[in-house]
């Protein structure tokens, strides 16, 4: 091809080379994980309040609740679930102050999945709050939680709370686009918290007035609960197995297409 | 060749025409400089041009390609620093520079040593290991900067990029970009310094209320205004007005004769700048502001 330029001027340079997409993936997981590690705040809070719950449910009401004693095995698989609640809200706050700041106009101007800055954020927040619940169930072990599960149950375990983390942190980072500022995600966010008291997190649901209980016993989190509970004391699952999976493929679908369809309808807008 | 065409470009935001018929070619190897008032239009233009924003109507390409079909083939051939500051808070300078190379396609050794080079260039080597959040103005403004440059891509948009900036800091970036377009880079930037607009540019537009209102090299432009203009000043050497002429004697005269009573004052006369310019230009009544024109009623 041969191009005019103006007289005395280099021909233009040739155009950049795109980054492969498992490189731009890696940087931003990366970039994510330096994010957290800088500001331990939502690391710290994702680990202490599930912990100081536990301490408060086992300690000061379980003598209340199970007079007996054992209500440490039952609210463990329930505080499991609290905690990747707590540590995935931090999401909605990462992506909304991403989406105020200057920096989503230069990453939609480079070529590449721009979207994959969320990405970033997801794993980023898998990870954290996988460790947060080992340590988390490290503490319950501590309390005198005695689970019965063999190699096979932990894993089980292990990958669907792996599953719920990454549905539940998808539908927190579609509302941090959805919201308008930072504050405002830290804020819708809250609502989601709620999800685990009204199940049988804490206490069996046929304590539970007749419409509360209804609520209870058809809610997303009370099959996983169920599931958990299972795999760790080998009690009754039944379809909650399914139940479980089904719901968190729901919330994986619908956060990750609103994501998709959110992260689109707001470009050039801040 | 041009490395910038712009037809009939128009965009409206809840029903305000902010854009209103844009034309504009750059040639390649150019830097072409946009003026205009604040609210003209010049962000939203580049946010077209970036590929950013989509024009509601008009056609531009960058590079050859066009911004609304080939997206992704217009992203290659640019780099862009916008208005507000592109960089992420949390990271180091360096860590910024860094990422951005890797994200830009250069492998990891070359990143860090593209970060190293653009650290020095723009005077962060020292700031380089600090959290952004703690840089002051300039010097967020200049890592801004250094990162759209991390790669020489054939055509560049720099909106205000020296609002901020200490005049070492300004020269220094004047200089980058000068080597930019003798390597062949397209420079395209918005400013509100005229100084910086005739010292830069090969080719200045002004826009206002989203059209293009005057566009010529800066010498065209200043010669459109007129001859030369005749500054009077009182005794103590304070300006009393700026009248431009059209260059001619009885010009002149007439310029003298509507100064009334002032024997004393002394005159003289100077070459229109581009300030001139953008005032004759710019600031129409007919155009003016809904909102200023609400409050007189
Ligand atoms: N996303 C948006 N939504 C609504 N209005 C917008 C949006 N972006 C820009 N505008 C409006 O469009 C007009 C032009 O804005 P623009 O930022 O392009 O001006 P500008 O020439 O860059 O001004 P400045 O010199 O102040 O940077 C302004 O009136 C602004 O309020
Ligand atoms: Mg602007």
């Amino acid at each position: 091809m041969t191009t005019l330029t103006a007289p005395g001027h280099a021909a233009a340079p040739a155009p950049a080379a795109p980054p492969r997409a498992a490189s731009v993936f890696a940087t931003f997981v990366g970039r994510s994980m330096l994010h957290t590690l800088r500001t331990p705040d939502a690391l710290v809070m994702a680990i202490a309040l599930p912990t100081m719950l536990m301490v408060l449910f086992t300690q000061v009401f379980g003598g209340a609740i199970a007079p007996g004693g054992g209500y440490v095995d039952y609210v463990v698989p329930g505080i499991i679930l609290l905690c990747a609640g707590y540590g995935a809200a931090s999401v909605a706050v990462d992506v909304a102050t991403d989406m105020t700041t200057g920096v989503i106009d230069r990453f939609r101007t480079m070529p590449m999945r721009a979207e994959t800055v969320i990405t970033g954020h997801v794993v980023a927040s898998l990870v954290r709050n996988l460790v947060a619940t080992a340590i988390v169930i490290g503490v319950a072990l501590l309390l005198g939680f005695r689970p019965s599960a063999g190699p096979i149950e932990w894993i089980g375990m292990g990958a669907l709370v792996a599953l719920y983390i990454l549905a539940i942190t998808w539908v927190f980072a579609a509302i941090g686009l959805a919201a308008s500022n930072p504050e405002a995600a830290n804020g819708y966010g809250f609502f989601l918290m709620f999800l685990p008291y009204v199940s049988s997190a804490f206490v069996p649901v046929d304590t539970m007035p007749e419409w509360l209980r209804w609520i209870a016993e058809n809610q997303p989190l009370t099959p996983i609960i169920e599931t958990i509970r299972g795999l760790l004391l080998g009690t009754y699952i039944g379809t909650s197995g399914w139940w479980a999976l089904g719901w968190c493929a729901a919330f994986l679908a619908v956060g990750a297409v609103l994501t998709r369809v959110l992260f689109r309808a707001k470009a050039g807008r801040r | 060749m041009d490395a910038i065409t712009v037809r009939g470009i128009r965009k409206s935001f809840g029903g305000t025409e902010v854009l209103r018929g844009i034309d504009l070619d750059v040639s390649a190897g150019t830097v072409f400089a946009l003026l205009g008032p604040n609210g003209a239009g010049k962000t939203t233009l580049l946010g077209i041009l970036s590929t950013l924003v989509a024009a509601d109507a008009g056609t531009a390409t960058v590079a050859g390609h066009d911004v609304a079909h080939e997206p992704e083939q217009v992203k290659r051939r640019i780099s862009v620093t916008g208005q507000a500051a592109a960089v992420d808070q949390v990271l180091t300078g360096r860590e910024n520079l860094r990422m951005m190379g890797r994200l830009s396609g250069l492998g990891r050794a070359d990143a860090a040593r593209r970060a190293d080079e653009l650290l020095d260039r723009f005077g962060l080597v020292e700031a380089a290991g600090k959290r952004v959040g703690t840089y002051s103005g300039g010097m967020r403004r200049r890592l801004d900067l250094a990162i759209s440059l991390i790669l020489a891509p054939p055509v560049v948009f720099l909106d205000e990029p020296t609002t901020g900036l200490d005049t070492r800091s300004r020269q220094a970036l004047w200089d980058e970009i000068r080597a930019l377009t003798a390597n062949g880079t397209t420079v395209l930037l918005t400013t509100q310094y005229l100084e910086e607009a005739d010292q830069l540019a090969d080719r200045i537009a002004v826009i206002e209320h989203g059209v293009v209102v005057a566009e010529g090299t800066a010498d065209e432009l200043k010669a459109r205004v007129g001859g030369e203009v005749l500054t009077v000043s009182d005794a103590a050497g304070a300006v009393l007005a700026e009248l431009p002429t059209d260059g001619t004697v009885a010009g002149l005269r007439r310029a003298l004769a509507g100064l009334g009573n002032a024997d004393a004052a002394s005159v003289s006369l100077r070459s229109p700048s581009l300030d001139d310019v953008f005032l004759a230009v710019t600031g129409s009544p007919a155009t003016r502001e809904p909102e200023l024109a609400l409050t007189k009623d």
